[in-house]
């Protein structure tokens, strides 16, 4: 079998306004049956994609972001949200949903698969990648 | 290995030069295509992010579309090279990845 590949998934664009977020989660899924080494990293308005309490109703659109809390499921586990992105934004962490995922070699402890990083880390994070996916 | 970063954005509209920049390692190459070469030209309020870029690897420019807006090589920022697609190509297998930035 050919080697595992790291892909990371950079997302720049708020939910809703664009298609970019939800097809960007459905390439995810998609790759997430390659048993590739997976990333995501939220950038400048991407940072949005992750807010707690969206609520669809009363725009009648389709509510995406529960889906990024199974992601866990899959083995995509590495989200990396950027500290200037959410400062920028008025946004903390906390404004964040939790999301976590079981680890297997632990018990199935559940642990934060959101990782806040600076924009030099994230810059290195690019770096590292064999491919990388813009939304 | 180095990055090769594409920005198809205009830099008076979106914030995409200017991200990019922020996110470049040492050695990388920016190159603007589509409305990102509206930031090519000396003068304007974008040029300081090109300069930045400048100083940490090269940037290009794609020539059909700086000529399909009317921008000549001398109205470049010193220093951006324009290249055909040819060029586009080779830059791409000249790094290791490339970061398109939408």
């Amino acid at each position: 079998m050919a080697a595992k590949k790291k892909f990371l998934y950079l997302n720049r664009k708020a939910p809703y306004g664009t298609i970019y977020a939800l097809e960007s989660l459905e390439v995810v899924l998609i790759g997430a049956a390659f048993e590739q080494d997976v990333s995501l990293a939220f950038i400048d308005d991407g940072v949005f994609q992750l807010m707690a309490g969206q609520d669809t109703a009363g725009a009648g659109m389709k509510n995406f972001s529960r889906t990024y809390k199974a992601l866990g499921d899959y083995d995509v586990r590495k989200f990396y949200v950027e500290r200037e992105s959410l400062a920028e934004r008025g946004l903390t962490v906390e404004d964040l949903m939790p999301i976590t995922y079981e680890d297997e070699n632990e018990d199935y402890a559940e642990k934060p698969s959101i990782h806040l990083v600076g924009r030099a880390e994230m810059t290195a994070i690019i770096a590292q990648q064999d491919v990388v996916l813009s939304f | 290995m180095s990055t090769l970063h594409t920005v198809n954005k205009s830099p008076f509209e979106r914030n995409t030069l200017q991200s990019c920049v922020g996110h470049l390692t040492a050695g990388d190459a920016l190159l603007m295509i589509e409305d990102g070469v509206l930031g090519a030209r000396e003068g304007s309020s974008a040029a300081a992010s090109v300069k930045a870029a400048l100083v940490s690897g090269s940037v290009y420019a794609l020539a059909p579309d700086l000529a399909a807006r009317g921008i000549k090589p001398e109205q470049l920022i010193d220093g951006v090279k324009a290249v055909d697609y040819g060029g586009f190509v080779d830059l791409v297998t000249q790094h290791a990845r490339t970061v398109a930035w939408l």
